[in-house]
């Protein structure tokens, strides 16, 4: 049943219509709208959903995470594919 | 208290309740039992403005509801003032009376959602149920044009009695629709199907199994359809923290300009709503006597006083605690803890088969 699913570097992973990402002061900071529903993104969250544009692959993504954030490549890929993954199983990111 | 300012949450969803004009029957509806009448309806440029000041005091959301609100002609010029105020819009219909036209119409102005209601997988049965020939057709059609027009779409199934054992066809309907997303609402009873609660209320049996079948239901279909379900409150433990705690999290418009605290809150005698078309949204938030007398845990009784859930669940629901026990201070007697309990214990009990008492207006 629920296994982890692997996420290809060619991936381009990006919002559904429908799904956002948006700053609100009174709400604390970023949140991600979707239907029905609103959840918290602390500011890492928030770093990498910006990125899930559609343009960019999961490789590109990462690489430039680790750039901005100075972090190990290894690690960021394995802590961004685990969010995106996760959104996916929600329903609130499209890996095709 | 009353809350000082800091001490006041910013709402992060707004009910704007358009109309409570409605073609389908249903007898769960939650509107209440005296509708507003279409004379007295809000234009859609009062609405335009309560939209600029929701966002103004932290609402994301806003759920665009009736009664059905496509039976308002001027539906996509409210939907564009959602956008133009930077809100996420989410249109709550019945599908019927809402035509491929309007739909199209409302996804250019800018809508974010739909959900779409559907009262069985059997179509005989919705219909029947809806008090409406022809109604499960035309969300089938609604729902085809929602997907095709790519918006996302959440089908919510409204669970009681007649339909509680068929929880696994209707979410394989939601999914055969293409939805995203699936709604299992049992329902809740206020307004209209509190007058039918002895109709629409399921045996605790049938209650368990339906949990069961979500949970199944769930792991057989995850990552292909996100399925949300609560416990049906009068067979829960403790009470649902209603509407997230009063005046904390939400607020809702009728569709004549009174602010409540959530959609039933009009049943609780003695409390005062102040109308947007005579004050601002802030100051109806901060200020207004309906949305001071119970926000927080000061109001409280015991047990809820020194309940260690009190800031969880908020003692519960308001009205339900009016309408069972007759206090709206009072524990909401779902809670197994709540000095009236065993009048809920009573009313499961009566449950029995006659027929429904259609909403009409």
């Amino acid at each position: 049943m629920n296994t982890p699913r692997q996420i290809a570097d060619t991936a381009r992973p990006r919002l559904p219509r429908g799904v956002r990402l948006a700053h609100n002061e009174a709400q604390g900071g970023w949140v991600l709208l979707a239907p029905e529903r609103v959840f918290k993104a602390d500011a890492v969250t928030a770093e990498i959903l910006k990125r899930c544009t559609g343009q960019a692959s999961l490789a590109q993504i990462v690489d430039d995470l680790a750039k901005a954030f100075t972090a190990p490549r290894d690690r960021i890929r394995s802590d961004v594919a685990n969010l995106l993954g996760s959104l996916a199983d929600k329903k609130l990111l499209e890996l095709d | 208290m009353p809350p000082h300012d800091a001490a006041i949450p910013a709402p992060l969803g707004l009910l704007a309740e358009l109309t409570h004009r409605c073609p389908l029957g249903c007898p769960y509806c939650s509107n209440p039992l005296a509708l507003d009448k279409r004379d007295l309806e809000l234009d859609a440029d009062t609405w335009g403005r309560v939209f600029r000041e929701a966002a103004a005091l932290g609402v994301m959301q806003v759920h665009l509801s009736g009664g059905e609100p496509a039976a308002r002609r001027d539906l996509a010029d409210i939907v564009r003032h959602a956008r133009d105020a930077g809100l996420y819009s989410n249109l709550i219909t019945s599908a019927v009376g809402l035509t491929a036209e309007t739909l199209a119409k409302l996804a250019e102005a800018g809508l974010d959602h739909v959900q779409i209601s559907i009262q069985d997988s059997d179509e005989r049965s919705a219909d029947r149920i809806a008090g409406y020939d022809g109604a499960f057709g035309r969300k089938r059609a609604l729902a085809a044009e929602v997907v095709r027009l790519g918006l996302p779409l959440t089908v919510n199934v409204v669970v009681h009695r007649a339909n509680i054992e068929r929880i696994a066809p209707m979410v394989e309907l939601a999914l055969a629709l293409g939805a995203s997303r699936v709604e299992v609402a049992h329902v809740q009873y206020y307004g209209w199907a509190l007058k039918n609660r002895a109709a629409l209320m399921p045996a605790r049996e049938q209650v368990e199994q339906a949990l069961r079948e979500v949970e199944r239901l769930r792991s057989e279909h995850h990552g292909r359809i996100v399925i949300d379900a609560v416990v049906p409150d009068y067979y829960a433990r403790y009470p649902k923290p209603c509407v997230g705690g009063w005046g904390r999290r939400s607020l809702n418009v009728t569709p004549a300009g009174k602010v409540l605290p959530c959609h039933a809150a009009e049943v609780i005698p003695g409390l005062e709503f102040w109308n947007v078309r005579e004050r601002g949204l802030a100051d109806i938030w901060r200020s207004s006597p309906a949305f001071t007398a119970f926000r927080g845990t000061d109001w409280m009784m015991a047990p809820c006083k020194t309940c260690e859930r009190r800031a969880q669940d908020f003692g519960g629901c308001r009205c339900q605690a009016f309408l069972i026990a007759g206090d709206a201070r009072a524990a909401d007697p779902v809670c197994h803890l709540s000095p009236h309990h065993g009048l809920v214990e009573q009313a499961v009990l009566a449950r029995q088969d006659q027929p429904y008492r259609y909403r009409r207006l």
